[in-house]
């Protein structure tokens, strides 16, 4: 159980800069998942935390100790990786102990160990098992029983799930969050899954580029996000981003959007007439109206989930915009039907940097 | 059971008429079959044939060896033969001297009559028969068993330290990254090109200087670290995936305990077959054994069977008999181990 404090941490491999100096600092105890697009550094990361990678500069803070320099072996972190990364030739319980045979712990502490975490994790009747012969999920049992058994100061989990397929995944994301409530160890996560991201995250640190680009609890990314990456990133289906214009009428400012004109949310500041601007508004804040609406959009695909239905709609002049309806929808593709954007939860974005200028 | 399952293999499945494809495979197969195992075949075959019949022309295929019998009233068992009569009849005679042209013969069913038949007229009785004393009479003169000793001791040493230098330098050159890296793996793969035969003298001169000219270690040494088995070992640990290191590492193994727990043990198929190779190069070295040792009771068996090849003459059906016998413990090797080469690609539990 640590804290971790990351100061300017780069990494470039090569010319490349994979990290653009990381800023951060996870509690003790605390579950922090790392998200972000393919490539955006976020694996990169975790290995410069774990040690398997070394920062070309800035620092690594375990409890206030500087272990920047210190090899992965030494720094009593556990890593459960993607692959599982089980020794093959080892059976299951050789592969729980093997990092305890290392520590030099006695063969009664290690068996009791060992015990412990398998009956935590069901893997008791298959510790005679090679890997080979265990199925997807009871590998990734094994992985994690691999770091349980260490104690070790922090967990790192590097996309542990997405070997396992859908229905796996789900009941697997329920037990690591019973695991940390139970364990209270501190755990970093690293998935490009935005559902694993909200579910399991004390907080949430989505990266892109190289950057953080927001940390935050999962409700503040979802409702505050600090720019369009994050905006679009965070919720399922994604955010839709309308191209608007800031338009001044009798000195009060409006924003159009398509061949609409909007009311300007009242937390919007900073905005002159004439200003592009990029609006966000979430699938589940957009009603089909009943009336003429605001947006009159046709339907260009209804897909019907049972208990809530997405709507493709398209409007003049604007992109395709989606929506969700709860319940069953009754529209069909080509229906005209006119939509309205619930006005408390309109974001606007800037057009070129994409920093929010308005959030709910 | 499994040559059934082979031989059973049909183009269109178990059961389905041969299609011309199979009678194809087969045929070139035992072609192949032939060509490899056809003079083994012989050797094994003339090894058991007699002094005389080796030297036989046309040769025989089987050992044969001339029937003797006992015939009362004559000191020594006595040659047969089928013997043309002037009569026309033909009788099986056993001869008791020979003359010239002339042969003295007697029926043993009746040992009283006696005939003088023209040594054209009569053709020895063969049966196919083993000279074993090809085996024994060598297995007690020669100090076999010294030699095997030596032979096993300077293939078994070998190959373990083989085994592990080679799998150190593979380990290193595989997992690590250093500057020179790539450097050093081409001069490993360079050395391949340099035939033994040009470093004979100067490797004789080192293990000389060395003080370690006939000993078995100067057998050993030189060419502890192959090439081929670093290349070989390299190559299959670059298959290994890299988190099952970095999962060590976070372990808090050391990379002693990587490299010996973790890579070895999945390296054992490539291991396996350097070891048959190395246990084969060692087996059958002769060169540089026959260079450096000079006293028999250091001589590995290759080289004892030289000794029976004299400037004059050469006693072949003793270096027959002593081949097959030097063969038999490869064979064995190939037998046991071979499985590995082809269970090469281990399953390492990851997806």
């Amino acid at each position: 159980m640590a804290e971790l404090k990351l100061t300017g941490a780069r990494k470039s491999f090569a010319n490349i800069d994979v990290l653009h100096g990381i800023d951060l600092a996870v509690k003790d105890g605390e579950f922090v998942v790392f998200v972000g697009p393919s490539g955006c550094g976020k694996s990169t990361l975790l290995r410069v935390i774990a040690g398997l990678e070394n920062v070309t500069s800035g620092e690594v803070l375990i409890d206030g100790e500087r272990v920047t320099h210190l090899p992965a072996s030494e720094r009593g972190l556990a890593m459960v990786f993607q692959s599982y990364a089980l020794y093959p030739h080892m059976s299951v319980a050789k592969n729980m102990a093997f990092a305890l045979e290392n520590m030099g712990l006695k063969p009664a502490e290690i068996q009791a160990r060992v015990a412990r975490a398998a009956a935590m994790l069901r893997l008791t009747d298959y510790l005679d098992r090679k890997p080979k012969a265990l199925s997807g999920g009871q590998r990734q049992r094994v992985a994690i029983g691999r770091a349980i058994v260490r104690d070790p100061k922090i967990f790192l989990f590097d996309e542990p799930l997405s070997n396992l397929d859908a229905e796996l995944r789900v009941a697997t994301r329920k037990e690591l969050a019973a695991l940390h409530a139970k364990l209270g160890g501190t755990m970093i996560y690293v998935t490009h899954d935005q559902v694993e991201a909200m579910t399991l995250a004390d907080r949430i640190v989505v990266l892109n580029a190289g950057r953080i680009e927001q940390v935050g609890t999962p409700l503040e990314l979802y409702n505050r996000p600090s720019n369009a990456f994050v905006a679009g990133f965070i919720g399922s289906p994604r955010m839709n981003f309308l191209p608007a214009v800031v338009t001044s009428d009798d000195g009060t400012l409006r924003l159009t959007v398509g061949e609409r004109e909007l009311e300007l949310p009242r937390t919007a500041s900073g905005l002159v007439a004439g200003a592009r601007v990029t609006l966000g508004i979430r699938p589940e804040h957009i009603d089909v109206a009943s009336d003429t609406g605001m947006l009159g959009a046709t339907v260009d695909l209804v897909e019907q989930l049972g208990g809530e239905a997405f709507i493709y709609a398209s409007a003049p002049g604007l992109p395709q915009i989606t929506l969700r309806q709860d319940g069953q929808s009754q529209f069909h593709r080509g229906d005209a039907i006119a939509i309205r954007f619930a006005a408390d939860h309109l974001h606007i974005f800037d057009a070129t940097t994409g920093a929010a200028l308005a959030r709910p | 059971m499994r040559l059934g399952i082979l031989l059973g293999q049909r183009r269109n499945g178990p059961g389905r008429p041969l299609h011309w494809t199979d009678i194809a495979a087969y045929v070139y197969l035992a072609l192949g079959v032939m060509l490899m195992f056809g003079p083994v075949l012989w050797l094994v075959l003339s090894s058991f044939k007699t002094e005389s019949a080796l030297l036989e022309f046309p040769p025989s295929l089987l050992p044969f060896a001339q029937v003797e019998v006992t015939v009362p009233g004559q000191p020594q068992k006595l040659p047969l033969f089928r013997t043309t009569l002037p009569d026309g009849s033909v009788r099986e005679l056993a001869q008791v001297r020979r003359i010239g042209l002339v042969a003295q013969m007697v029926d043993p069913a009746d040992p009283s009559k006696q005939y003088r038949v023209a040594i054209d007229k009569r053709e020895p009785v063969r049966r196919v028969a083993l000279a074993t004393e090809n085996y024994s009479e060598p297995l007690q003169r020669f100090a076999f068993l010294r030699f095997l000793f030596n032979s096993v001791f300077v293939t078994v040493v070998a190959t373990l330290i083989t085994l592990l230098i080679n799998s150190m330098a593979a380990y290193g050159l595989a997992v690590y990254q250093f500057p020179g890296k790539q450097a050093a793996t081409l001069a490993v793969i360079g050395t391949l090109m340099i035939p033994m035969t040009i470093i004979l003298v100067p490797v004789y001169l080192v293990v000389t200087e060395l003080g370690l000219a006939n000993s078995l270690w100067a057998v050993i040494l030189p060419g502890a670290a192959t090439p081929t088995g670093v290349f070989l070992l390299r190559q299959y640990m670059l298959t290994l995936p890299k988190d099952l290191i970095e999962a060590a590492r976070m372990d808090k193994a050391s990379e002693w305990q990587i490299y010996w727990r973790i890579v070895m043990p999945l390296t054992l198929p490539a291991l396996a077959v350097l070891a048959i190779f190395s246990i084969m190069w060692r087996w059958n070295e002769f060169l540089w054994p026959l260079a450096v040792l000079t006293k028999t009771e250091v001589y590995t068996l290759q080289i004892a069977l030289n000794a029976f090849q004299g400037e004059l003459q050469t006693q072949w059906h003793y270096l027959l008999a002593m081949t097959v016998v030097t063969l038999i413990p490869v064979a064995l090797v190939f037998v046991f181990l071979q499985r590995f080469i082809a269970t090469g690609i281990g399953s390492t539990g990851m997806k």
